[in-house]
């Protein structure tokens, strides 16, 4: 059985209380995805198909109206308890340190929440080296606000990473930076994966982020969303930003370009 | 740095000035006494009265206190459970709001009919002056905590009460300090509303006395007094607040606060 099962996937957003279903806004419709463990896919789609939300379903923080999600061999009723998630706005919190914001998830979950306490040193410990892996060597103590855009989305990595979890939900991470801290970011987090090994979905705008990153990149439709193509990336890893310019490379990614844009037409 | 200790000392030389300018405004004129004192008149009757002051300003500062300190307990309470409930805050609020509406003039005569005239009611008209603004602010803060921060935390296995207690507290704390500020100084407001009304001690039903005496620079002794007691108060807070919540002003929080 895989990691990850998403099967005839249903999603409706009820737009106010009380409505009946139908009046919602239909956000995913028939989705069928299978991850392996230790896979890493990208989602990529015109913009309000619904990558968003496949995330939420997959994490269990939404529930889907039709079809079946199973993680890990479990159905996905509740929410999952120990994945790890990180957004285009890094949100995290001013009041705290940046080593502190990166704690905040062993302040959670279990076990390290009942350790926490008592261990603290050696969790500050962890945290700083963590912090140190995605470049961030000494900005433990700075408050977040202190730290750049760049800074603060490699913060906010470390924070959806420190409790090893299992899967890591990734939606537009990097979609506020520059090209470069970009490019230099993608290395930040190929480097965490291939020393994880956990499993991880990827949502992005940028198509040449989606290849260089994922095993696989599936494309969905115009909302309501479905998968409607999956594309396995055969590029060894690690993998290097001159492997984005290969002829075979680029030609793919114009495919995805093209699949993309007919799927927004198609409406 | 010549700035820096300009910007410390403007408040107090606008308010020489102002002190000034009404001494020679009163002088220059001739206006006569019972309708306006002049400054140095009105602060001689703060050294003339001096007794009876103290002891009216520590009766109107005791019950605006008792009233501000059951405000914000109960305002906390209640405005946390507004900002994480919906139920409670479609429920709640609009009630608030309409009993905020109330001039709480009205209110003090009932009061008194209940609970007698004394301590008791200033303390709770000042109480009731002061905890709407206190319970917005709070739920304000709770109220909008990121989504995407929620999910990160709902993720992990957080409960409610987990985040509230990891970031919708901390998060709501500037609000909350902006409200005490506010709300301290409404304390006052309400605290002499009921002296004068229900005619307790304090500050109030002491110009109320110097009133039907004609005795006008003791009233304007009792003002002077009753706006730096305020003043006084609502530094304290000001203080906590930048000494607590620096990081809301420096980081990219923006928050406004609902007054009442
Ligand atoms: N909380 C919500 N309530 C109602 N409708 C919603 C909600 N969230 C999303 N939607 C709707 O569901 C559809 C899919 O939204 P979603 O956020 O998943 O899109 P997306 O693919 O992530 O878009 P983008 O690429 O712009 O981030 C959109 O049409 C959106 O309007
Ligand atoms: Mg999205």
């Amino acid at each position: 059985m895989a990691f990850i099962e998403i099967e005839d996937v249903d999603l409706v957003y009820r737009n106010s209380f009380g409505h009946e279903v139908s009046d919602g806004t239909l956000a995913l419709s028939g989705t069928n995805l299978t991850m392996e463990k230790g896979e890493f896919i990208a989602l990529v789609g015109p913009s309000g198909c619904g990558k968003s939300t496949l995330l939420k379903v997959v994490s269990g923080l939404i529930r889907a109206n039709k079809g079946k999600v199973t993680v890990a061999g479990e159905t996905v009723t509740d929410p999952l308890k120990i994945v790890g998630m990180a957004f285009q706005n890094a949100s995290l919190l001013p009041w705290r340190s940046t080593r502190e914001n990166v704690l905040l998830p062993l302040e959670i979950v279990e076990p390290h929440r009942q350790r926490f306490r008592a261990e603290k040193a050696h969790y500050e410990e962890l945290a700083d080296k963590l912090l140190e892996t995605v470049g961030l060597e000494g900005f433990g103590d700075r408050a977040p606000w202190q730290l750049s855009g760049g800074m603060q989305q490699r913060a906010q990595l470390c924070r959806a990473l420190v409790h090893e979890p299992d899967l890591l939900l990734l939606d537009e991470p990097f979609g506020a930076l520059d090209a470069f801290t970009r490019e230099e970011l993608w290395d930040v987090l190929q480097a965490l994966y291939t020393d994880r090994k956990c499993t991880v979905m990827l949502v992005t705008h940028d198509l040449r982020e989606a290849v260089y990153l994922a095993d696989t990149v599936y494309v969905m439709s115009a909302r309501p969303g479905r998968v409607i193509l999956d594309k396995k990336i055969d590029m060894p890893r690690p993998r290097k930003l001159e492997d984005l310019y290969s002829r075979d490379i680029a030609d793919l990614i114009q495919e995805l370009r093209h699949h993309i844009n007919v799927a927004r037409t198609d409406e | 740095m010549k700035n820096i200790w300009l910007e410390r000392l403007s408040p107090w030389i606008l308010t020489i000035v102002l002190i000034l300018l009404w001494e020679v405004i009163v002088k220059g004129f001739g206006i006569s006494r019972i309708v306006m004192p002049s400054a140095s008149e009105s602060f001689y009757a703060i050294y003339e009265f001096r007794v009876g002051l103290w002891k009216s300003s520590l009766t109107t500062l005791y019950s605006t206190v008792i009233g501000f300190g059951i405000a914000v307990v109960f305002g906390v309470l209640m405005g946390v459970a507004i900002g994480i409930s919906r139920p409670v805050y479609v429920t709640v609020y609009p009630l608030m709001v309409a009993f905020n509406a109330i001039p709480k003039v009205v209110v003090v005569p009932i009061l008194v009919l209940w609970i007698g005239s004394g301590l008791q009611t200033s303390a709770v008209t000042a109480f009731i002056l002061c905890f709407f603004p206190i319970v917005v602010n709070m739920a304000v803060g709770l109220a909008t905590i990121e989504p995407e921060l929620k999910d990160v935390l709902r993720a992990l296995g957080a409960k409610e009460r987990d985040i509230v207690i990891k970031v919708g507290i901390p998060r709501s704390l500037p609000y909350l300090f902006a409200s005490l500020k506010i709300a301290i100084t409404l304390a006052f407001v309400g605290a002499v509303i009921a002296e004068t009304v229900a005619g307790s001690e304090g500050i109030g039903n002491l110009m109320l006395v110097a009133s039907s005496n004609f005795n006008t620079p003791l009233m304007f002794a009792g003002i002077i007094v009753i706006a730096a007691m305020a003043t006084g108060m609502y530094g304290i807070f000001a203080a906590l607040d930048s000494r607590f919540t620096g990081w809301a002003t420096r980081g990219s929080m923006n928050f406004a606060t609902a007054g009442g």
